[in-house]
């Protein structure tokens, strides 16, 4: 009986590590949206159309959300000047405690408030946190569900690549 | 047969449950990611009581859990 | 045994149901922290307490590896010991857990390794689980195999010098199966269900225990005899809601059942309360009963009556009530170096056993009573918990 537990374990436990993708090429327009920022202003989607935008959906209960921020602040600071820029759509019904934490991590791209979940919804968010790379014609090109620490070595890459289109 | 019974009803749950869509999305999850939602907040105290009464008590097992919580990655 | 077989079987056929069609998702390991804990246990005559340390700590990405230390500085004047005419003896546990979480896309590998000593106890013991998250996250199946082995010593008196009874050493050994399933309800509720079955096999009773037989009018005493095997089943679940002014309540319960003719019933009610930023208030109602071994009396009419007896307390009928709480104070909210939260907490419960056929049997210079008229055992005990964590 021992063995047979063993070996069914066993046989899951393979089953289960077997290995997938966690980023993916995505293609078709990238959905036009109005959300309203922490700088007050409303913002839409299609106002950086010619940049190479970063749409990072994320919460302040999540914590690998919270990991990546500074990540993400890197990276923008870094290739900005090329045309790139970031989108922090925060999912949260309540942004206080959003605001509450970009306090303790500031950052200096752009926050959205996406309080009614209609943007999360129209990208069809599956993954906290999701990362939608948009190039300057507005095709979505890649996309990230979920942060795990060398994610950014991905993202630069890809950035790299469509700054330079 | 409780157990058979019961196997089978998960099997059949979660079976049936695969095609259908997730009713709580990713990014709804904020009350479940709560501490005070977690099914341990406190593991050394919770394995502590756990041991003081299976100590005196002849009853052991069927207490414990993982998941919920944000379900994030 | 058909049943064991037929269980394991439904257990493959879903998973490999389950792997194939669940959606690319992922999963993460528990959180980096560290815990230290004072614990104290007065009650019955018993006074135990000690520290529990836990550390653990993970790369973010695959693993996480954790430790335990834990201790009981332990002083017995119970029922146990003075029904006996022993007198009060002081004794050390001391037990190490080291364990590994592997995560792996969607699912967390679990391995552990546990050991326990104390001067007349040795057990080692270890666990394997996997657990895996599907259904876009909602559902967490899980599974867990766990394996031990106990060496059993008798300590007896060498000129006035406690050590162990050359002619007396035992083994047990354990195997356990755990099924489990968390289910995201809604976004406010969520429901955990548990079963899990033992088996020990081995020296399974107490060898300071003796059962008593009514010798012509007074207590004869004779060592206990247990069977030699001991299968259990149990079947737990439990619920979590979160209020919506940010509270949450939890009911669970459990329904237990072993080959010894026990079986128990518990549930408990537990109510989470923040207040303010930095305080937690829980409160907890814990019932439990059980109805005694086949084996088990009080007082057996002679000697060798069964087969099979015992009069360990522990395999009596009996019900315990536990009211608790614990306060949590959490002073490091958002970060200070490397260390992103820490709390102190203070908890404190208090549980009160009652005996429906274990009698006190103790002396009473006061009153003498008839064999097998005996008052009733009941005690109270007071649990007491200091402990800060720290995450990081």
């Amino acid at each position: 009986m021992n063995r047979k537990i063993v070996s069914i374990l066993f046989v899951s436990i393979m089953l289960a590590f077997s290995g997938h993708a966690l980023a993916s090429k995505v293609s078709g327009k990238a959905p036009n949206f109005t959300l309203k920022s922490n700088t007050g202003s409303n913002l839409k989607l299609s106002e950086f159309r010619g940049q190479v935008v970063m749409i990072n959906f994320w919460a302040s209960w999540c914590a690998p959300c919270r990991q990546e921020m500074p990540l993400l602040e890197d990276m923008y600071k870094k290739y900005k000047r090329l045309g790139f820029t970031i989108l922090g759509v925060n999912v949260e019904e309540n942004s206080a405690p959003a605001k509450k934490l970009l306090r303790s991590i500031p950052v200096s791209f752009p926050i959205l408030f996406d309080t009614q979940n209609k943007v999360s919804k129209l990208y069809k968010v599956s993954a906290m946190p999701s990362t939608v790379l948009v190039d300057r014609n507005g095709n979505m090109r890649y996309l990230h569900k979920g942060y795990k620490p060398g994610y950014e070595k991905d993202y630069a890459k890809q950035v790299r690549e469509l700054v330079r289109e | 047969m409780l157990h058979r019974q019961l196997f089978l009803l998960c099997c059949l749950v979660l079976s049936t449950g695969c095609s259908i869509q997730p009713w709580v999305q990713p990014y709804e999850r904020a009350n479940l990611a709560d501490p005070i939602m977690s099914f341990s907040r406190d593991p050394v105290s919770s394995a502590y009581l756990k041991h003081v009464y299976e100590a005196r008590e002849l009853a052991r097992g069927g207490e414990g859990s993982s998941g919920g919580g944000c379900g994030c990655n | 045994m058909v049943v064991v077989v037929v269980t394991k079987r439904y257990v493959l056929t879903a998973l490999l149901l389950l792997i194939q069609l669940s959606a690319t998702h992922a999963a993460v390991l528990p959180e980096d922290r560290a815990d230290a804990l004072y614990h104290s246990y007065d009650g019955g005559g018993i006074e135990i307490s000690g520290p529990s340390i836990l550390v653990r700590k993970g790369d973010d990405t695959s693993f996480s590896v954790f430790a335990n230390h834990y201790v009981d500085n332990i002083t017995s004047a119970s029922i146990d010991v003075e029904a006996l005419g022993a007198s009060q003896y002081t004794e050390n546990r001391e037990e190490q857990t080291v364990g590994i979480d592997y995560l792996h896309g969607k699912s967390i590998l679990s391995l552990s390794h546990t050991n326990s000593a104390e001067n007349d106890y040795v057990a080692e013991s270890t666990h394997v689980g996997l657990s895996m998250d599907m259904l876009g996250g909602l559902t967490t199946v899980s599974m867990g195999f766990s394996r031990g082995s106990d060496d059993v010593f008798r300590m007896t008196r060498v000129d006035g010098v406690k050590v162990r009874d050359p002619n007396f050493a035992e083994q047990a050994e354990r195997r356990t199966y755990q099924l489990g399933l968390t289910q995201v309800l809604t976004k406010s509720l969520v429901m955990a269900v548990n079963f899990e079955t033992v088996t020990d096999e081995g020296y399974l009773n107490n060898p300071y225990r003796q059962v008593r037989y009514n010798n012509g009018g007074a207590n004869g005493f004779q060592v206990e005899n247990y069977p030699n095997t001991r299968t259990s089943r149990a079947l737990g679940a439990q619920l979590r809601y979160f209020l919506p002014y940010r509270a949450a309540v939890h009911v669970s319960g459990r329904v237990f059942e072993d080959d010894w003719g026990v079986t128990a019933v518990n549930s408990e009610f537990g109510y989470s309360q923040p207040l303010g930023d930095h305080l937690i208030l829980d409160f907890r109602y814990r019932v439990y009963s059980q109805t005694h071994a086949d084996f088990y009396r009080d007082l057996f009419d002679r000697p060798d009556q069964q087969n099979y007896y015992a009069r360990d307390k522990e395999l009596s009928s009996f019900s315990n009530t536990t009211m608790g709480v614990t306060l949590s104070y959490e002073f490091i909210k958002q970060g200070w170096g490397f260390i992103d939260k820490a709390s102190a907490n203070f908890s404190y419960d208090r549980v009160s056993f009652e005996y429906e056929n274990f009698r006190d049997i103790r002396e009473d210079p006061d009153v003498s009573y008839n064999l097998g008229e005996e008052p009733l055992y009941s005690f109270t005990a007071d649990i007491v918990q200091f402990y800060l964590s720290l995450w990081y």
